[in-house]
């Protein structure tokens, strides 16, 4: 009998190898994942110092060049050029800078208000957390892209009108969880203590609550920081999010997909800049979960 | 139970009001909702009766009354775009939504009942492998990249499919693996944790015990039990689906509710796209209930006292 396919324990290590590699191994620190997440967030920080091309230097005699590493390419082009001549590795760079900066804002400020309303719910149940849960639940009961085209169309578009809408939409997330981990932190002897002793509400809130949530938090904003660069992409794709001249991996990608049929380049660059930094920071969330917080794989 | 149905019932209310209100306060968010709902060429008589219809020379309670009550009888304006009830459009589009929801499901499921049972049944194995590697990609690659990818790759350079449009099967297979892509991971992991409980339960060792092929154990038997977790997150990616088929449908020239609610949003036709906003929350709160009324139904176990 011939074997013509690959024997099975080989294809079994070879998988094994690429998601170790990817994953850092059970329980190791992931490298590789750490550094594409650090790579974008020197590009955010220092993108303009970085990138070979201003983002949007207009040189119609370099349009449409393709790749280096393809024919026709040119090593002052990496990854080549769009129709009006614009260098794609800077533009990526860019878009790195807007995306990163869109997620960080959104991240600080939904985490912040489902933080307090979480804290606010648990804490003094009741009214307030009847009040609040109802809250958390008319949100979450519209999705959350249908929303955004609300919003999108009553607001001027640009990135405060993105961020707002990422907030709206995440908020809810925290507060949920926050909520539930501060019903458990209620009912334990420091709270109490801090009750009988006289301490003020909000000094219990900043000084005995908050504290012990910073690990949980900090792992939700990492887990989130992929999923918030995905639906900006979203929107600035659909042209209602990030508006030109501002670069955005997501309006790259609906600029190139006028030009599918000539230039591939222009939506497998973006692209897979969107699925790097979502795919890196989820693995950077992961393992900080199991770090931190390992009583919580679920979430 | 009753009283459980009826909970549940109330709150999906409560949401749909809710929903209404943020609608509401989007409206009013803009400055003056009059100059949203009337067309650009509309008189200063046009605005007053307008105005005054709507209750805006009132305080504000009335105006979310009048609202509301218009909401609940389907009433959301005028298209001035196509010069339409705003609501009526979109119910028009919405079958071509479904149809693509719909597919996009099947989809989902044709990959992920198999990988699954074969990702337990093979624990550790490179099926298990790969569907874990697929399970990490699937959330971070957006359902509209890999539609741009199929368009490049199967419609543009293979020729295999079109790109654009609604029609026959052949229209709708491309968009139904954009939008179905996302839940596949999701649903791979519930039904290969579910087979592995059930593929060491007593009863499963007993069929082994009397001699079934395992097969027939696995396909048949095990399958049909470890569906019922999977059969209730069906109902939720169903209705997250639908959202998600906003950008689907524009990548794919699909003529769905989405696409008409994104371009209704660059026209600043604000009747459609507040009837389509409503329209989905509508059906994501009832699908959501839906789902939660029948998990009695799927898996008798659950009780709701």
């Amino acid at each position: 009998m011939t074997e013509t396919t690959l024997p099975r324990p080989l294809l079994g290590r070879l998988l094994r190898g690429a998601a170790a590699r990817i994953r850092g191994g059970e329980g190791g620190f992931p490298w590789l994942a750490a550094s594409v997440l650090a790579t974008v967030l020197a590009c955010a920080l220092f993108g303009p110092w970085i990138a070979p091309h201003e983002a949007g230097a207009i040189s119609l005699a370099d349009a449409m060049t393709p790749p280096a590493w393809e024919e026709g390419g040119s090593s002052e082009f990496l990854l080549g050029t769009d129709n009006l001549g614009r260098d794609i590795l800077s533009r990526i760079i860019a878009g790195a800078r807007v995306s990163a900066v869109v997620a960080l804002y959104a991240i600080v400020i939904s985490g912040l208000i489902g933080a307090v309303l979480g804290m606010a719910a648990g804490y003094f149940g009741g009214v307030v957390d009847a009040l609040i849960s109802r809250l958390i639940d008319i949100q979450m009961s519209v999705p959350s892209i249908p929303l955004a085209m609300l919003f999108a169309a009553v607001l001027p578009p640009g990135e405060a009108m993105v961020i707002f809408i990422i907030v709206l939409s995440y908020w809810t997330w925290y507060a949920r969880i926050v909520r539930g981990e501060v019903l458990s932190l209620r009912e334990r002897d420091f709270i109490a203590l801090a009750k009988i002793a006289g301490v003020a509400t909000p000094v219990i809130f900043i000084r005995h609550l908050a504290p012990n949530l910073l690990n949980i938090l900090l792992v939700l904003a990492t887990l989130q920081f992929g999923s918030v660069i995905v639906f900006e992409a979203g929107l600035s794709f659909l042209g209602l999010g990030i508006q030109p001249p501002q670069v955005s991996w997501g309006g790259m990608l609906a600029d190139g997909r006028n030009f599918i049929e000539v230039a591939w380049w222009l939506i497998t660059i973006p692209g897979i800049a969107i699925m790097a930094a979502c795919l890196a920071s989820n693995l950077v969330g992961d393992w900080l979960r199991d770090t931190f917080d390992p009583v919580r794989r679920q979430i | 139970m009753k009283v459980y149905v009826l909970k549940r019932i109330a709150q999906g209310l409560v949401a749909i009001v809710g929903a209404l209100l943020i609608v509401f306060v989007a409206q009013r968010l803009s400055g003056d909702p009059v100059a949203l709902m009337l067309p650009m060429d509309a008189g200063e008589e046009d605005f007053a009766a307008m105005r005054s219809a709507l209750g805006l020379d009132k305080p504000l309670p009335l105006p979310f009354g009048i609202f509301l009550g218009n909401a609940l009888q389907g009433d959301f304006g005028q298209s001035y775009q196509w010069n339409a009830p705003a609501m009526q459009l979109i119910l028009e589009r919405l079958p071509a939504t479904l149809e693509l929801a719909m597919a996009g499901l099947v989809f989902a499921l044709l990959l992920a009942v198999p990988l699954g049972v074969l990702s337990a049944v093979h624990r550790g194995g490179a099926i298990d492998r790969a569907g874990k590697i697929f399970a990490m990609l699937g959330q971070a690659v957006p359902g509209f990249w890999i539609g741009l990818l199929l368009i490049l790759f199967i419609a543009v350079e293979l020729q295999w499919l079109p790109a654009f449009g609604r029609g026959d099967l052949s229209h709708l297979l491309l968009p139904a693996i954009a939008l179905g892509w996302y839940p596949v991971a999701a649903m791979t992991r519930t039904l290969r944790s579910s087979m592995l409980d059930i593929l060491e339960s007593d009863y499963i060792r007993m069929e082994r015990a009397i001699g079934l092929p395992e097969r027939a154990i696995v396909w048949r038997y095990a399958l049909r039990n470890a569906m019922a977790p999977l059969a209730t997150m069906i109902g939720v990616y169903f209705a997250n689906m639908l959202g998600g088929a906003f950008v689907i449908e524009v990548v794919f020239a699909w003529p769905g509710v989405g696409r008409t609610v994104v371009e209704a949003v660059f026209a600043r036709d604000f009747p459609v796209v507040q009837a389509g906003v409503v329209l989905s929350a509508v059906v994501f709160v009832a699908v959501n209930l839906l789902v939660d009324l029948s998990y009695g139904f799927i898996d008798p176990r659950i009780r709701h006292d």
